[in-house]
């Protein structure tokens, strides 16, 4: 790791000029960034410590019935807000199947959204990365690529996102507060990472000093509490980054879906937002049938970046699965293996 | 020393003065205060060897920058038994064998202490794996450290029972 | 009275109260509490750390190092390089016997593979000599990296395992599968695995003029120092080596690595106590690995369900530099009774760091092949698995024809289906499911492992208060040799366990051998044990020459030692306690020695072995293709057990060993650089505590009154063998789809769409 200048703002705005200097690098828990550093992938020369900011760690509710999410707000206390549980029930599935429970009680919400891929080329100094290294070209194209994209890559990366709390969160809209050097301003989750195109050096639409200050959930986004699941693939039952993963959440009405929401994890440089797939859904009656029309919509354009095809089958699988869970209900209590179709909580519409 | 923070260890208030920003609390316990319970296996928050309570939660220590953690409060191994009582969690874990080479142990030990602090898991074996699985255990030790934190939570209810009739 | 009317030992051995006992760990206090001091918790006045830079590709040569940037980064004391690092007495090139394995200590300026050390940073910091080493920025010149098993030619290895034949054969295998009725002829391929003890290797090494002091995990202490003693031309006697605990060594530290002699290096070149511990990434490489396999067999059978042949081929893979040949094929010369048995080995060099014994080596990778093509062959004959394997039950040692010193692997078999509700099993594969919905499936594996010995001694000390120190260089893993040895050292002197004080883990203390080959209980323990009679024996002599001894003129009748104290054998009445007899003779102390090997009658004799039957649940998501090995019950004989809580410990390990080879564990290795992309333990997927739902370990009596006189055989290595064959078949069971490349990924198993 090499050294740095710390600092420790103890107001947004100051934390904002200190980190607009070229070089700098905001430090919340530092669970991905500390481990960027040590690797060598990641040499800020100045950390601009916001743990200390008084007022970021709050979860509120907004006066239209939104949520707000303070941006040091902890994974597990996110996940455990019996408030936000009870709202938003596949968010809190997500972060719990993210990571340990160590990670969870350090990690923070504004990391989680900025963390970095996992491409073991992206974490290997020694290897062309494109992302790490502009025009470097990318090790992972033709290399050991059985885990990559399948969506929405290109030839200069075919990286995917590792998050697993962002899936839901871009099917239900939320949107990011930054505070930047112009002030304050809103975007969609959506909105906030990018494809990598031939830029695949700029992952999100932050500028330099921008920091991520809250969370927000739409009150519509409350709609699907009862109908909402997110399922996640592994390869090992837990402490293990998504395969494919998907979160699913319906509105239902009189037994047919109002609308729907879909999106999937693992697939794409970002979390990945099944628009066609969730307009296919609307104001069906849940079933095996219509479900893998989706599956297949939400699918359209995928193609294998490597030793992945499977994925893309893997992925329509998926999604059927995580709206049959959806639709069979949101469990009382969040299963003991969250996220894991080994969960204990029935609803599978396993094939005969 | 350029820097300095204050940290209550095992419940005493230090302050503590070094040299390099890039200190993590892991690399601060062991090499610079001498509690070398605390053990690093990874240093990248993939194994919980190096698992310590900070404000009362488990966390991968080697994760954690020192300089930040200013004000903390820090519980390590060291700091578990009450002279030579052992902790119910320290007692169960050799009832149980929940270890073999014992390098895993202080994580196993911190984490658990943790998990039953946090309240989530219950008595649900399955919950119970789940909120253990971020301290990998080479050896598979996984059998007796599930019976373990079984155990060791049956007896801290029961105390706690005790104390408050 | 003299010495010879007392029949050596023997009549005063007791196996009494201490041998079988479920104690708890003895050093289970300090590893509950944080004080158990491992290699890397040391910390010498004025020690320095340093930090190893490794290659980043496979082959080739280090044109420069930016030693000037290293060294001006603050807190670095010195950069060792090839130029600057202090001479050594023997080449590290240098091999006068199969176990001496040759290390990279800066030589040269060759790479020969990923992650060799390159150079060693030492700074006053951590943070320093860290950071120093990424600033050495190396340049190479690169040559194209040879990788896996098609990456080179391919040869005849000159030997395997421990120096094994490549090829054995009895009978005519072609004429065997020509006879058959039912022919299996399958592939099956194993990946590179890590040992990945929890603990990195890791050394402190302080010098004082020609003594050198040091602090590293070892499960070889004597083989160590003389290693050390060889590289740097130093007296052993000079050298003192302390490893009180292990955190984990699984075989990776059972010769010395050369990461940990660049420590001594380090240190030799600075002057001052040196720390050197590997990063993690750091362990893929230069401490050795499980090697890959593809394997091919061939299983002939005829219309009894009995084979005709077995034919076991084995293509494995060697560093450029060395030769380490896992015996992948040979575990087919002892499990089934086959009239014709051919088994075979072929291997590649390639640009790896050499492979090394990982927990049960050979044995392990040739498991798993074995027993999914005995599975293969039982579904060919549509016979149940477990009565495919009684129906060919070795009764004597197929390949040698010699007969078992013991084997219960027939109640193993019972023990374990019973337990495990196998009679319940539907013949066909994808007839179970859950109440979720889940395939379930059932397979069963059988396990072994060889009953080995190695040479170790002991000391036995009866002091004049009567409690018994008793001392072995001895090595705790993990394994419990703290509690085991002691066990049966308090059984050697006849004593309760609280009345001994135990010594291990330290070089200036008898050569234990080495903790390896699942032989260091019957190795160390009948050197203890010896040692303790021999102490018994003396002070025997001392009391039935005594003529003021109530013990006086026993000898005919013979002595039995309990609690300690001596007893005339046919009248228990006359006793005299150790104290006693000491304090009379005007002794101190009394000192009895021990040594231990392996009997090489017996074991011309007899095929010593021990076995076990695995069963297994897998579930699998049929759409999805994930799995979970929910329940495995395995049934084991192994002869005597000194410590039973230890001893299903050390299965339950094994059996998640087995779990993680078929589903979880693989390096993945660039095919272009060679370089492993997974070295960490986020990637590289070992099982966490949510893979592991049930595991039950039945111990089996079985008594082998040739393996030794304790008649223990070893339990560390053989719950990996069978383990990885029944959750492999219990997937093919689940799903009906026969994966043969391991780790099963979940697209191997994914219901075919539509």
């Amino acid at each position: 790791m090499n050294t740095f200048d710390y600092v420790r703002p103890s107001t947004v705005p100051d934390a904002v000029a200190a980190a607009a200097a070229p070089g700098s690098a905001y430090l919340a828990s530092g669970t991905n960034l500390l481990d960027l550093m040590k690797v060598g992938v990641a040499r800020p020369d100045r950390l601009v410590d916001i743990t200390h900011i008084a007022g970021l760690d709050r979860i509120e509710r907004l006066p239209d019935g939104g949520l707000r999410i303070g941006a040091l707000v902890r994974n597990a206390d996110l996940a455990h807000d019996p408030d936000f549980a009870r709202s938003y029930p596949a968010v809190a599935e997500a972060l719990l199947s993210g990571a340990s429970a160590q990670l969870r009680n350090a990690a923070t919400i504004g990391g989680n959204l900025l963390q970095r891929p996992r491409c073991a080329y992206f974490y290997d100094p020694f290897s062309a990365c494109n992302k790490r290294a502009p025009g470097s070209g990318c090790d992972a194209l033709h290399g050991e690529n059985r885990l990559h994209a399948v969506l929405g890559w290109s030839p200069s990366c075919i990286a995917v996102h590792p998050s697993d709390f962002c899936v839901p969160l871009i099917a239900l809209d939320a949107f990011v507060e930054i505070e930047g050097r112009n002030g304050r301003r809103e975007i969609s989750l959506d909105a906030l990472h990018l494809l990598p195109g031939d830029t695949p050096e700029r992952e999100t639409a932050l500028e330099p000093g921008d920091l991520i200050v809250a969370l927000r959930l739409p009150a519509r986004a409350a709609v699907f509490a009862g109908h909402a699941r997110y399922l996640k693939l592994r390869e090992r039952t837990s402490y293990a980054f998504a395969v494919v993963s998907a979160a699913a959440a319906l509105e239902m009405e009189d037994g047919a879906i109002r609308q729907a929401r879909l999106a999937l994890g693992g697939v794409a440089a970002k979390p990945w937002r099944a628009r066609a797939a969730e307009e296919s859904l609307a104001g069906e009656r849940p079933g095996e049938a219509i479900f893998r029309r989706a599956a297949e919509a939400a699918l359209a354009d995928a193609k294998p970046s490597g030793d992945n095809a499977f994925k893309i089958e893997l992925a329509r699988r998926i999604v059927v699965r995580a709206l049959a869970l959806a639709a069979a209900g949101t469990p009382a209590r969040l299963p003991a293996l969250p996220g894991s179709p080994f969960s204990s909580a029935p609803g599978a519409l396993h094939d005969a | 020393m350029p820097f300095c923070i204050s940290l209550t260890v095992n419940g005493v208030k230090r302050n503590i003065e070094f040299d390099d920003p890039r200190v993590t609390l892991l690399d601060l316990l062991r090499e610079r205060l001498d509690l070398t319970g605390a053990k690093k296996g990874c240093d990248r928050g993939q194994c919980g060897a190096c698992t310590v309570l900070v404000n009362g939660r488990r966390i991968n220590s080697c994760l954690a920058l020192a300089l930040s953690h200013d004000g903390a409060e820090v519980l390590t191994i060291e700091g578990v038994a009450q002279g030579e009582a052992l902790h119910p969690v320290q007692a169960a874990f050799i009832a149980h064998d929940g270890f073999q080479c014992g390098f895993c142990t202080p994580g196993q030990i911190m984490s658990a202490i943790g998990l039953i602090n946090e309240g989530h898991a219950g008595d649900d074996p399955e919950r119970i794996r789940e909120a253990m699985s971020g301290n990998l255990c080479r050896c598979a030790a996984y059998i007796g450290i599930v019976e373990a934190v079984q155990d060791a939570q049956k007896a801290i209810a029961e105390a706690g029972r005790r104390d408050a009739a | 009275m003299t010495l010879e009317i007392l029949p050596q030992a023997s009549p005063h051995i007791r196996h009494g109260s201490n041998i079988g006992q479920p104690l708890t760990r003895r050093d289970g206090v300090l590893k509950v509490t944080g004080r158990a001091r491992y290699a890397a918790d040391n910390h010498p006045p004025g020690m320095l750390y340093a930090v190893l830079a490794v290659s980043s590709i496979a082959r080739g040569r280090v044109k420069s190092l930016n030693v000037e940037a290293a060294k001006s980064h603050k807190g670095v004391v010195d950069v060792m390089t090839s130029v600057n690092r202090p001479k050594l007495a023997q080449d590290p090139d240098e091999k006068s016997n199969p176990f001496m394995f040759r290390l990279d200590l800066l030589q040269n300026d060759r790479v020969r593979y990923a992650n060799q050390p390159i150079a060693v940073v030492i700074a006053e910091s951590l943070e320093a000599a860290t950071e120093g080493a990424a600033l050495l920025a190396p340049q190479y010149e690169a040559e194209p990296a040879r990788v896996g098993l098609d990456g080179a030619e391919s040869f005849v290895p000159p030997g395997v395992g421990v120096g094994g034949p490549a090829e054995i054969r009895k009978g005519d295998v072609e004429a065997g599968l020509d006879a058959a009725t039912k022919r299996i002829d399958a592939t099956y391929e194993t990946p590179s695995q890590y040992h990945n003890a929890m603990e990195p290797h890791a050394i402190v090494a302080a010098w004082d003029g020609d003594r050198l002091s040091i602090d590293t995990p070892s499960q070889g202490l004597a083989m160590a120092r003389g290693r050390i003693a060889g590289l740097f031309g130093l007296s052993p006697e000079n050298i003192h080596i302390r490893s009180p605990f292990l955190g984990g060594g699984f075989g990776s530290k059972g010769l010395i690595s050369g990461p940990q002699i660049l420590g001594v290096l380090a240190a030799k070149l600075v002057g001052r106590p040196v720390k050197l511990v590997l990063r993690r990434d750091q362990m893929y490489g230069p401490v050795g690995h499980r090697p890959p396999t593809r394997q091919r067999l061939r299983i002939g059978v005829d219309g009894e369900g009995r084979l005709t042949a077995l034919d076991h081929r084995a293509k494995t893979a060697s560093s450029t530099f060395d030769d380490f040949f896992e015996a992948a094929a040979d575990i087919s010369h002892t499990l089934y009774a086959s009239p014709a048995i051919a088994t075979s080995h072929e291997a590649v060099r390639i640009d790896i760091g050499t492979p090394l014994f990982m927990r049960a080596p050979g044995e392990a990778t040739g498991s798993i092949a074995l027993e999914s093509a005995i599975d293969e062959a039982a579904a060919a004959c549509g016979l149940d698995p477990l009565a495919f394997r009684v129906r060919n039950y070795a009764e004597v040692e197929p390949i040698s024809g010699k007969p078992f010193s013991s084997k219960a692997l027939r109640e193993c078999y019972a023990q374990g289906a019973e337990r495990f509700g196998w009679a319940r099993r539907p013949l066909a594969p994808r007839q179970m499911r859950d109440k979720d919905g889940f395939l379930v499936g059932w397979g069963v594996g059988t396990a072994t492992f060889p009953a080995l010995m190695f040479h170790a001694e002991a000391r036995a000390i009866i002091r004049r208060d009567g409690t018994g120190l008793v001392e072995s260089g001895a090595h705790d893993m993990g394994q419990g040799a703290w509690t085991a040895l002691a066990q049966i050292a308090a059984d050697g002197l006849a004593l309760d366990l609280d009345q001994i004080e135990f010594r291990a883990g330290s070089s200036d203390l008898p050569d234990a051998g080495i903790a390896g080959g699942s032989a260091h209980t019957a190795t160390a323990g009948m050197a203890i044990h010896s040692a303790g009679a021999d102490a018994i024996a003396k002070l025997a002599e001392l009391a039935t020459r005594d003529e003021r001894s109530p013990l006086y003129g026993a000898g005919n009748a013979g002595l039995v030692a309990r609690n300690g104290r001596l007893r005339r054998r046919d009248d228990e009445s006359r006793s005299e306690s150790y104290a006693e007899i000491l304090a009379r003779a005007g002794l101190g102390e009394i000192e009895g020695r021990g040594a231990s090997a392996a009997d090489p009658a017996a074991q011309s004799t007899y095929a010593m072995h021990a076995h076990g039957a695995v069963f297994a649940e897998v579930k699998v998501d049929p759409d999805l293709g994930q799995i979970r090995a929910t329940r495995l019950v395995g049934a084991f004989a192994a002869g005597r057990v000194i410590n039973p809580r230890l001893v299903r410990s050390q299965y339950h390990g094994g059996m998640i060993w087995g779990v993680s080879f078929a589903l979880n564990e693989q390096a993945i290795i660039d095919r272009r650089s060679g370089r492993v992309m997974n070295a960490d333990l986020a990637e590289y997927h070992v099982p966490v505590n949510a893979d592991i739902v049930s595991i039950e370990a039945l111990l089996v009596h079985e008594d082998d009154p040739y393996v030794n006189a304790l008649g223990v055989k070893g339990v560390g290595e053989i719950g990996v063998t069978g383990a990885a064959g029944a959750v492999a078949n219990a997937v093919w069971h689940a799903t009906g789809m026969r994966v043969r490349r391991f780790p099963i990924k979940l697209e191997d198993v994914l219901t075919p769409a539509g």
